[in-house]
């Protein structure tokens, strides 16, 4: 045990290590997020959107939840990249070929993906709550919000590792990323809740584990615990069901690449 | 060889990816403290052997131990003996020479003080000191390759094992890293390196493994491999006019006393003779007697390039060296 949180360590460790080097690189994609979604779509969209079909008090506040979850899916999505890259060069063969237990490496991405994510979100509200978005459900909320983030963020990046062991090179591996992620972007409640979509599309978006996020960190922020509370249990259940299968899917990916 | 203690025990050893067969039917041993090669053009099957050895891949058939331990059933142990160098650039470039040294010190579970001690060894002893913590990327391809071979002896293996330890490399840079490798047999390492070049085999192994399609084409010392081939190579460069005339001389040869085996070449003919003392005279004689004219005479020892021809019908292609699977 003792040796485990000795490699779990030092690998997580290494992951802060390589993002402190890359400066350039942190700052946007944490600024990314909030500049272009939550501040210029947030603003811009303010008279264009009708604030009785999204339901809040500005289009802005309605917009916070969606931006939280986005950040929680392009982190995901993006979290098996490194591994990516450490399976192309040969650092992973050499991480594998010490004594370490099998799931070292990938509980360190996990560990080093949820903990970025975490940050990102808290900067996210913070930025909100400078625009006046007051989470009606408190500090208890924004704790709830995060294990939402959690929940779906792990099999999230539990997808991104399966096809990070899975692909010949990382032209697939960014091909299929930039397939999944816009679409699940305009096919969930991100930018305009269902009933205002058409109907093919609401019902498409009803599939999409994002929507179930979003619509429990939506009323979380807006509304209350009154209004919260039967989504955030929804997603739960939910989010359960996606991580098992996220997970299991990603074991067998990676039993097959390590032989 | 008799009685020498046995490292590594390899038997039937075979490999198939997606139907493909990668290596089949592979026995080999490799004896406590050598150097063992495997030699073989790329995609030959050696990185696969070597794979397979360090636990990273499993058989198909056959099985092999390492220090008597199975690679299969008792990996871990396996993997707290030895030391892996992989192909080069397998370094993370944002990492500093040290930081890569002290996560794999983590990685084998060595104490704090421990870890530094040895790193300072380590660092010492392939020259990086002084560059110890500048981040990989600012490295040139030769320290990248020390860095890598630290990083191997770090858990003070009993076994390093290095995929292609010279590709790629500039020739100051593969001498010096020969010298580490001759150093560390000093120290009683036993080294299993694959390679595709044929001097790193001839001048670094004690003993290696031919492969070639997946299957061990010959085993044994340098010197072993190149006597059995059977005397030295005397090759006739024959003038263009006259290379109408040399089947005829090939057959005035053949049947000499001194001379085992004759091959035609586009340019002439390749003699293999007992000595040459006897067999050059035999070749002139007949030469001059069928009006054909020797333009050139080389006349040389086996080298290892004859084994691996005589081994596999073709020559190794080494000249584009490039990226494995």
């Amino acid at each position: 045990m003792r040796e485990y949180l000795q490699e779990i360590s030092a690998l997580t460790m290494r992951w802060v290590r390589r993002l402190s080097r890359e400066k350039f690189s942190m700052l946007f994609t944490l600024v990314q997020p909030m500049l272009f979604w939550l501040i210029f779509f947030g603003n811009l969209f303010q008279r264009a959107a009708d604030t009785q079909v999204v339901q809040a008090p500005t289009y802005i506040s309605f917009l916070a939840a969606g931006v939280v979850v986005m950040t929680v899916l392009n982190n995901g999505l993006a979290g098996g990249v490194d591994l990516l890259f450490d399976k192309e060069n040969g650092f992973l063969e050499r991480l594998m070929s010490t004594p370490i237990h099998r799931t070292s490496v990938i509980l360190s991405r996990f560990l080093f993906v949820m903990t970025i994510t975490s940050l990102q979100v808290l900067v996210i509200l913070g930025v909100a709550f400078l625009f006046g978005v007051r989470p009606a459900t408190g500090f208890l909320g924004v704790a709830v919000i995060l294990l939402i983030g959690l929940l779906f963020g792990v099999g999230l990046t539990a997808i991104s590792m399966a096809l990070a062991f899975s692909v010949k090179s990382h032209g697939d591996f960014f091909s299929v990323l930039g397939f999944l992620s816009l679409p699940m972007i305009f096919l969930s409640s991100a930018l305009v809740p269902l009933s205002a979509m058409p109907a093919w599309m609401s019902l498409l978006a009803r599939f999409n584990p994002m929507t179930w996020a979003i619509d429990a960190v939506r009323p979380l922020i807006l509304s209350g615990w009154a209004a919260a509370l039967g989504p955030v249990a929804m997603v739960v259940v939910i989010m359960v069901a996606f991580d098992a299968l996220c997970l299991y899917g990603s074991a067998k990916a990676f039993r097959r690449a390590m032989g | 060889m008799m009685g020498r203690a046995v490292a590594i025990d390899v038997s039937k050893l075979g490999k198939v990816y997606d139907g493909v067969t990668a290596v089949q039917d592979l026995s080999f041993q490799v004896y406590a403290g050598e150097i063992f090669g495997l030699l073989g053009p790329n995609g030959a099957g050696k990185s696969t052997t070597l794979r397979v050895l360090i636990t990273l891949l499993r058989p198909t058939t056959g099985q092999a131990t390492v220090l008597g331990h199975d690679v299969v059933r008792e990996a871990e142990a396996v993997r707290r003996l030895i030391g892996y160098v992989p192909q080069e650039r397998a370094i993370d470039r944002f990492l500093t020479g040290r930081e890569h040294l002290l996560l794999l010190g983590d990685l084998y579970h060595l104490p704090k003080d421990e870890s530094c001690r040895r790193i300072a060894e380590l660092l010492k002893l392939v020259d990086l000191e002084g560059k110890a913590d500048l981040p990989a990327k600012t490295y040139s391809g030769g320290m990248k390759r020390k860095l890598d071979i630290a990083c191997g002896l770090l858990p003070n293996p009993k076994i390093l094992f290095l995929d292609e330890p010279t590709l790629g490399l500039d020739v100051q840079s593969r001498l010096r890293i020969w010298e580490y490798i001759r150093r560390l047999r000093e120290r009683g390492i036993t080294v299993v390196m694959t390679t595709n070049y044929l001097d790193e085999a001839d001048q670094l192994c004690d003993r290696l493994a031919i492969i070639d399609e997946g299957r061990i084409k010959a085993l044994g010392s340098p010197s072993e491999l190149k006597t059995a081939l059977g005397g030295d190579t005397l090759s006739l460069t024959v003038g263009e006019a006259d290379m109408g005339r040399v089947e005829l001389l090939a057959s005035a040869l053949k049947g000499l006393p001194a001379i085992r085996a004759i091959s035609t070449r586009p340019t002439g003919l390749e003699i293999r003779v007992e000595s040459p003392e006897k067999a050059l005279p035999a070749v002139l004689e007949a030469a001059g007697r069928l009006a054909c004219r020797l333009e050139f005479i080389e006349y040389h020892r086996p080298r290892l390039d004859d084994v691996f021809v005589a081994h596999t019908g073709h020559a190794i292609r080494s000249e584009f060296p490039e990226a494995e699977e």
